[in-house]
């Protein structure tokens, strides 16, 4: 025992030492997605998100108990649904904030809060979780705030979860033309999204290309030329589909190959965070549920 | 001005709204494409799709635009008529408001159930209701909804106003009653979450989705209300001598105008049931018309659905041509062409615009 005590304690002292230096010289410090750089003196301890996403990826990281207050659209893990709600990510309720006494604000680079929140002296961590590349992007980021041990692991456990719903598809199912609907405007999920990337690992063939951008406002008219086997959509745009005018004749709709997504499902597919995978396996299930090149006796 | 004017502006309205017909059956997701050319060219399948492309999504979504615009140039020439005020449009005195909170209930009584029925709903069988179904049940029912909340609120002004008399006192409580109805139906929507997307582009005005059954419905509507207008029209002229003088001319005044009210809140609800919220349409219409001739309010009927017509679709044609596939919102065209047009017309003739048609 004494053999090892005096070396040990020696060691620990230096560690004290040097962590008593670093800390002075160089604070903890992080840039959000605005370029705008972070200086905390330790890792925040208490966090608010104003982002569901963002919600995920912390919870995700391990590090859900730091967080003391949610935007009203957090709804998972379930526990979030116990912390205090602060409005939402386009109009929080800024003095349900400030009272938190977070040490951090997790906000979208779009959420307006950011300059208020910031003139009350509370740090704001403003990420745009976009495309897959984004995902990636604010996971090392919050990783790197919340000073986890490579963070970068969630990204490949997600990155993995996506190729094995992938590789979960019979070849057959491979060159199915979709049409994702996420708003009933209509708005489509054009290839550049993150949606649109998952349709493509997936091996299926968007029908809204990547010109369009991410989320187009589409002419309904496009959907029937363009005639897809397969339509996604959730089930709160889902009513009056088939009746729209000239859409009762698309393959998709006359064959019955429509998945309806639920309100659960459609918020683990419209969150562009760590239950990606999730998301992946579900548009696979629907692939592989619905799709007309499936052979014929399985169904 | 004589009639004679009045013919020739109809005529060329007529001829431009066909025009439009034939336009739109050319422009939709490809941009503008000689259809009737690549119908004798192309195989029996794509025949078909192209045929169904133009018969029941171009034909109806452009004579359905045309029709919703002619809606609201008649309800805005009676608005402004009926109120002697040159700011007046169909979305005055609350009706619009009104007209939408009709339609957030109708969703929300119709629709309650769209979240508990789960993923096991699916192609058949589906009770949910949608404002852009193109059901003849749904259809007349959000038409009945947006028409009784349409009448409603005009009721609610003029009640609150203590009659038409004082027009100052009617804006202000038709503002007010706007106001207060659309704060109740953002309260309806927060309460029932599930009907808020489905309102929200209806509160954003959209042409995408209408067939055959809206197109009918509004075609008919406007005919009914158009007559119905230009035969109670001669109050409105008598009107805009003065009260006093309209009465001194022996027109039963109140009767007429409770049923020009009527006709105003049919036209704005049912282009609102089935279009959503277009803006500047109907009050830019009857300007417009004013500017090209001064003609008495019975021909103005007609002139300003004409007017209202072209302009609603021609922003549908462009909405759909300009960056096709993708669509820009129609009322943001309305706005720009409508708004464009008039400040032109304002710093060119000027009087025009202040003086009233009569």
């Amino acid at each position: 025992m004494k053999f090892f005590q005096l070396p040990l304690r020696r060691v620990l002292a230096w560690l004290a030492l040097g962590t008593l230096l670093l800390s002075s010289a160089q604070a903890l410090q992080v840039s959000d997605d605005r370029g705008r750089v972070l200086n905390l003196a330790r890792s925040p301890q208490r966090i608010v998100s104003l982002l569901p996403s963002l919600t995920e990826t912390v919870f995700a990281l391990g590090q859900g108990q730091r967080l003391v207050g949610v935007d009203r659209y957090s709804n998972y893990p379930e526990s979030v649904t116990r912390l205090p709600q602060v409005g939402g990510g386009l109009d929080p309720n800024i003095e349900a904030i400030v009272a938190l006494r977070p040490d951090v604000v997790l906000a979208a680079t779009s959420s307006r809060s950011a300059v208020r929140l910031e003139g009350l002296g509370i740090p704001v961590f403003a990420l745009e979780p976009k495309t897959h590349a984004d995902v990636q992007r604010v996971v090392g980021k919050i990783g790197q705030l919340l000073e986890v041990n490579d963070p970068q692991r969630l990204w490949r456990e997600i990155d993995a979860g996506v190729s094995a719903a992938a590789q979960s598809l019979p070849a057959n199912v491979r060159g199915t033309r979709v049409y994702f609907e996420v708003n009933r405007g209509p708005y489509g999920a054009g290839e550049s999204s993150f949606i649109g990337e998952t349709l493509t690992r997936l091996g299926v063939k968007n029908i809204l290309p990547a010109k369009l951008g991410p989320f187009p406002k589409i002419n309904p008219e496009l959907v029937v030329r363009e005639n897809p086997d397969l339509i996604m959509v959730g089930l709160a745009n889902f009513d009056g589909l088939e009746q729209r005018p000239g859409w009762g004749s698309i393959l998709a709709i006359r064959a019955h190959q429509v998945c309806v997504f639920g309100l659960e499902e459609s918020n683990v597919l419209v969150r562009p965070g760590p239950r990606m995978a999730e998301s992946a396996r579900i548009m696979a299930q629907c692939l592989a549920d619905k799709s007309p090149k499936k052979p014929a006796a399985a169904k | 001005m004589t009639s004679t004017r009045t013919v020739w502006l109809l005529a060329l309205a007529a001829l431009l709204c066909a025009a439009m017909v034939l336009l739109g059956l050319c422009i939709g997701s490809a941009g503008f494409e000689n259809t009737v050319g690549s119908l004798i060219g192309m195989g029996e399948a794509d025949r078909a799709m192209a045929q169904q492309i133009i018969w029941e999504i171009r034909l109806p979504r452009t004579v359905g635009a045309l029709a919703a615009g002619a809606l609201l140039g008649l309800a805005g020439a009676l608005a402004q008529g009926l109120f002697r005020n040159p700011l007046a449009d169909p979305y005055l005195l609350g009706s619009a408001s009104g007209a939408s909170l009709g339609v957030a209930l109708a969703l929300v009584g119709m629709g309650g159930g769209v979240g508990m029925v789960g993923t096991s709903m699916m192609s058949e069988g589906g009770v949910a209701v949608s404002v852009f179904s193109s059901s003849i049940w749904v259809r007349l029912g959000l038409t009945g909804a947006a028409f009784a909340g349409a009448v409603f609120a005009v009721m609610l002004t003029l009640s609150l106003a203590r009659g038409v008399q004082h027009t100052l006192r009617l804006l202000l409580a038709g503002v007010i009653v706007g106001v207060v109805l659309g704060a109740i139906t953002s309260l309806v929507l927060l309460f029932s979450p599930d009907s808020l997307q489905a309102m929200q582009s209806f509160l954003l005005g959209s042409t995408s989705f209408i067939g055959w059954t809206s197109c009918l419905l509004m075609a008919l509507v406007w005919l009914v209300c158009v007559v119905a207008a230009w035969t109670l029209a001669r109050v409105l002229d008598g009107l805009s001598l003065g009260e006093a003088t309209a009465l001194s001319l022996g027109l039963p005044i109140g009767p007429l105008r409770a049923a020009l009210v009527a006709v105003l809140a049919l036209a704005t609800g049912t282009a609102v049931a089935q279009t959503g919220l277009i803006a500047f349409v109907g009050l830019a219409a009857p300007h417009l018309v004013r500017a090209l001739a001064r003609v008495p309010h019975r021909q103005l009927m007609w002139l300003s659905s004409a007017m209202g017509a072209l302009l609603l679709g021609g922003a549908d044609l462009l909405a759909r041509w300009l960056i096709a596939p993708q669509e820009l919102p129609v009322g943001v065209l309305t706005a720009v062409l409508g708004g464009l047009y008039l400040l032109w017309l304002m710093h060119r003739g000027g009087g025009s615009l202040g003086g009233r048609g009569a």
